[in-house]
C-alpha cells in the first residue's frame, strides 16, 4: 500500500464525516491557537520589559563597598571593608580605559529648609555625571556643575515633590535652602518622573559629593556608578575595576560589581519562565483536543465495523488497517494545527496592531512545539482506537450489515 | 484445489459450546462450481468462513493449493485473500462514501498496485459486470443488483481463483438474483472455481456440485 493512496483513503473518510471532522479538529485548532496566543503574551511581556530595563542601561557598572558572599551572609572573618572614597572614583575614571564616565554617589536623609518651610528628604550627592548615567531629566535649570570632584559648590538640584512642597507654584531657581546646615542655592528642578528602579526621584535632592561628604563627615561613598563605552565589555571593565580598587586598598578585594546585566538577565529569566508556564497551560487544551479525536476516532472504529471486516476480507493486513485509522487522527490534528497556528498567529499580530507598544509575538520554539505536538498528540491518540480497528474479528465485524 | 480433512469448528457462546463444524471433509477442484446448502445455523456460513481464510479451524487439515493454511500467519493469510480468494456478501458491504469505481479499486490500493494498472481494471471489470456508465455513482444512487454487480467486480479485480459468495441473492428481488447468479455462472465458465452459500435450493440446484450441511456434517455431496 502506497504512502500517496493510504493518505487519500484516510483524507476519504475525514471529508466524508464533515461535521465530526470539523468538531475534532476545532479542539486542536483551539489548543494550538491558545499556545500561541498565550505564549506571545508571554514573550511580549518579557520583551516589553527587557525594552523598558534596556533603557536604564545596560552598560552599567555599580560598584558598592564591601564584599558580598554568594551565599548572602555576613562575612564571619571580614574585617569593615575600606571605605569607597572619591578618590577611587577618580582613579576608576581616570586609570581605567572603558570607562566612559564615573559617577560618586553618596546619599543621606536631611532636612531641607526655607525660611518658611521645612521638610525631610533624601539627600544625593553626586557629580554632574549621575544626571547623564541616569537619563535625569531637568524640568528647568541646569544639573550640578561639571569640575574637579571635590569641589564644594554651594549649589542643589531639587526633585520635583520637594520643590513643589517648598516653593510651591513659586520660582525655585537661584533661591537658597538649608540643607543640614549649610546654605545651598537652587540651581535646577528635576523633572517629574515618577517612582523609577532605586527610588523615588521626585524626593531627592542632589548636591555635590564632595559637600555631602563634609556634612557627613565621613570618606565613604554609598555607590559608584560607572557608565562604559560598550555593553560587550561589561565584564573585562568591571574587572578592571575590581582589580584597581584592590590595588588602591591593600591588596583585599573589598567591593562588590553589580551590573545592570545581572538584573536583566535575572528579569529575563523569570519572564522566560513565565512564557513556558502560560505555554504549558495552554498545552493542556491541546492534551483535552488529542482526547476529543481519541473519542472521535473510536466512534469512527465502532461505526465502520463492517467496513474494517470489509478491508480484512479483501487482504488488508493488520498493520496496514492501523496505518489507515493513525493517518486519520495524524490529519485530523494537522489540520488543527494549521489553522490553529494561522489563527494564533493572526492574534498576535491583532494585539501587536493595536498596542504597537507591547511587542506580542509568538516565540519561534512555541510555533514549532505547538504544530508538532498537536500532530502527535493525533498520532498518539490515534494509536488506541486503529489498534482497535486492526483486531476487529472480521467474521463478526462482516455479519453487520 | 482445496482440500478439506475432517475439519471441527467449535464456537462458545457464553457457557456453551456450539459445535458448528464437526468432522467435515471437502475436495473442490479448480473451476468447479459449489452449492453449499443448509438451514440457518447448519454451519455453512462458518465453513464458508473457514474457506476463505477468515476463520482458523481448531482440528483438521485445510490445504489451498497445496499450501497448508493452518501454518500460516495473519499476514500469510491476508496475501492469500488478497491474491488468491474473491468474496460476495449478501448486504454487498460496499464504502458508502466511495463511488463504484473507488469501491472497485479498494483491494487494489491495498495490494500496493499502482495507479494505472488500477485505472485499467477498474474499467475491465465494470465492463464485465455492464455497469461502465455507472463508475462515478456511489452506492445509494444504485439499485440492490446494481450494488452486488459493484462488489462482484471488487471480488475479481484481484484475480482470484476461487470466488465465495454467501447468500448472494438473499437481498435482492428474484429477477436481480438471477441476473448475478448468471454473472457468476459466466464467470466460472471462463474459469473461476465458484463456491455459493445458500438456503434457497432452487439456486443451490444449478451448482455442478451440491453440498448439504446439517448440523455441522456434510449430509450429501451430489
Amino acid at each position: 500500500m502506497k504512502l500517496f493512496d493510504s493518505l487519500h483513503f484516510a483524507f476519504s473518510s475525514v471529508s466524508g464525516h464533515k461535521l465530526r471532522t470539523f468538531l475534532s479538529v476545532l479542539g486542536v485548532t483551539i489548543g494550538v491557537a491558545s499556545v500561541i496566543m498565550l505564549t506571545s503574551l508571554g514573550e511580549g511581556a518579557r520583551l516589553y520589559v527587557m525594552d523598558e530595563f534596556a533603557q536604564l542601561g545596560s552598560t552599567l557598572i555599580i560598584v558598592l563597598p564591601g564584599k558580598s558572599e554568594t551565599t548572602g551572609g555576613l562575612p564571619v572573618f571580614g574585617r569593615a571593608p575600606n571605605d569607597l572614597t572619591i578618590e577611587d572614583a577618580r582613579a576608576i575614571a581616570q586609570g581605567v580605559r572603558g570607562a566612559r564616565m564615573v559617577a560618586p554617589l553618596a546619599i543621606a536623609s536631611m532636612q531641607a529648609a526655607t525660611i518658611e518651610k521645612k521638610r525631610d528628604c533624601i539627600v544625593v550627592g553626586t557629580t554632574n555625571e549621575f544626571t547623564h548615567i541616569r537619563a535625569l531629566e531637568l524640568y528647568g535649570g541646569r544639573f550640578l556643575p561639571k569640575g574637579d570632584i571635590a569641589r564644594d559648590f554651594r549649589v542643589c538640584v531639587l526633585g520635583s515633590t520637594i520643590k513643589q512642597e517648598l516653593f510651591g507654584n513659586r520660582n525655585a531657581l537661584g533661591e537658597n535652602i538649608q540643607i543640614g546646615g549649610s546654605k545651598y542655592r537652587v540651581i535646577g528642578v528635576v523633572a517629574s518622573s515618577g517612582t523609577s528602579i532605586g527610588g523615588n526621584i521626585d524626593e531627592m535632592v542632589f548636591i555635590p559629593v564632595s559637600g555631602l561628604l563634609r556634612m557627613l563627615n565621613s570618606s565613604g561613598l554609598f555607590r559608584i556608578f560607572v557608565e562604559i563605552e560598550r555593553h560587550d565589555e561589561i565584564d573585562a571593565v568591571s574587572k578592571k575595576v575590581i582589580a584597581l580598587i584592590k590595588k588602591r586598598h591593600n591588596n583585599v578585594e573589598d567591593i562588590t560589581i553589580f551590573t545592570q546585566g545581572a538584573v536583566l538577565s535575572t528579569f529575563d529569566k523569570i519572564l522566560s519562565i513565565l512564557t513556558y508556564a502560560l505555554g504549558g497551560i495552554a498545552a493542556i487544551s491541546l492534551t483535552v483536543a488529542g482526547v476529543g479525536i481519541m473519542n472521535v476516532m473510536l466512534v469512527s472504529v465502532s461505526e465502520r465495523t463492517s467496513e474494517i471486516g470489509l478491508l480484512k476480507a479483501l487482504g488488508a493486513t493488520r498493520f496496514q488497517i492501523m496505518k489507515v485509522f493513525i493517518l486519520e487522527a495524524g490529519m485530523l490534528s494537522a489540520f488543527g494545527g494549521l489553522i490553529g497556528l494561522l489563527f494564533g498567529v493572526a492574534a498576535a499580530n491583532l494585539l501587536r496592531h493595536f498596542y504597537p507598544t507591547f511587542p506580542a509575538e509568538p516565540p519561534q520554539w512555541a510555533v514549532i512545539a505547538a504544530v508538532f505536538v498537536s500532530v502527535g498528540v493525533g498520532l498518539l491518540f490515534g494509536i488506541l482506537p486503529a489498534r482497535r480497528a486492526s483486531r476487529l474479528d472480521p467474521i463478526a465485524a462482516l455479519s453487520r450489515r | 484445489m482445496i482440500e478439506l480433512r475432517d475439519i471441527h469448528r467449535t464456537f462458545k457462546m457464553g457457557d456453551d459450546l456450539v459445535h458448528a463444524l464437526t468432522g467435515v471433509s471437502l475436495k473442490i477442484l479448480r473451476g468447479d462450481y459449489v452449492s453449499i446448502m443448509g438451514p440457518s445455523g447448519s454451519g455453512k456460513s462458518t465453513l464458508l468462513n473457514l474457506l476463505g481464510c477468515l476463520d482458523r479451524s481448531d482440528s483438521g487439515i485445510y490445504l489451498f493449493e497445496g499450501r497448508d493454511v493452518s501454518s500460516l500467519s495473519d499476514t500469510e493469510l491476508s496475501s492469500l485473500r488478497q491474491n488468491r480468494i474473491g468474496f460476495v456478501f449478501q448486504f454487498f458491504h460496499l464504502i458508502s462514501r466511495l463511488t463504484a469505481a473507488e469501491n472497485i479499486e479498494l483491494p487494489m490500493i491495498f495490494a500496493g498496485i499502482d495507479r494505472k494498472e488500477r485505472r485499467d481494471r477498474i474499467m475491465e471489470g465494470l465492463n464485465s459486470v455492464g455497469l461502465a456508465h455507472r463508475a462515478k455513482h456511489r452506492p445509494e444512487q444504485l439499485s440492490g443488483g446494481e450494488r452486488q454487480k459493484i462488489a462482484i467486480a471488487r471480488a475479481i479485480a484481484m484475480r482470484p481463483s476461487i470466488l465465495l459468495a454467501d447468500e448472494p441473492t438473499g437481498n435482492l428481488d428474484s429477477k436481480s438474483g438471477r441476473e448475478i447468479i448468471d454473472l457468476l455462472e459466466s464467470m466460472n465458465q471462463n474459469g473461476l472455481t465458484l463456491v455459493i452459500v445458500t438456503h434457497d435450493s432452487l439456486i443451490g440446484s444449478r451448482a455442478t456440485r451440491k453440498v448439504k450441511i446439517s448440523d455441522g456434517k456434510i449430509v450429501s455431496i451430489l
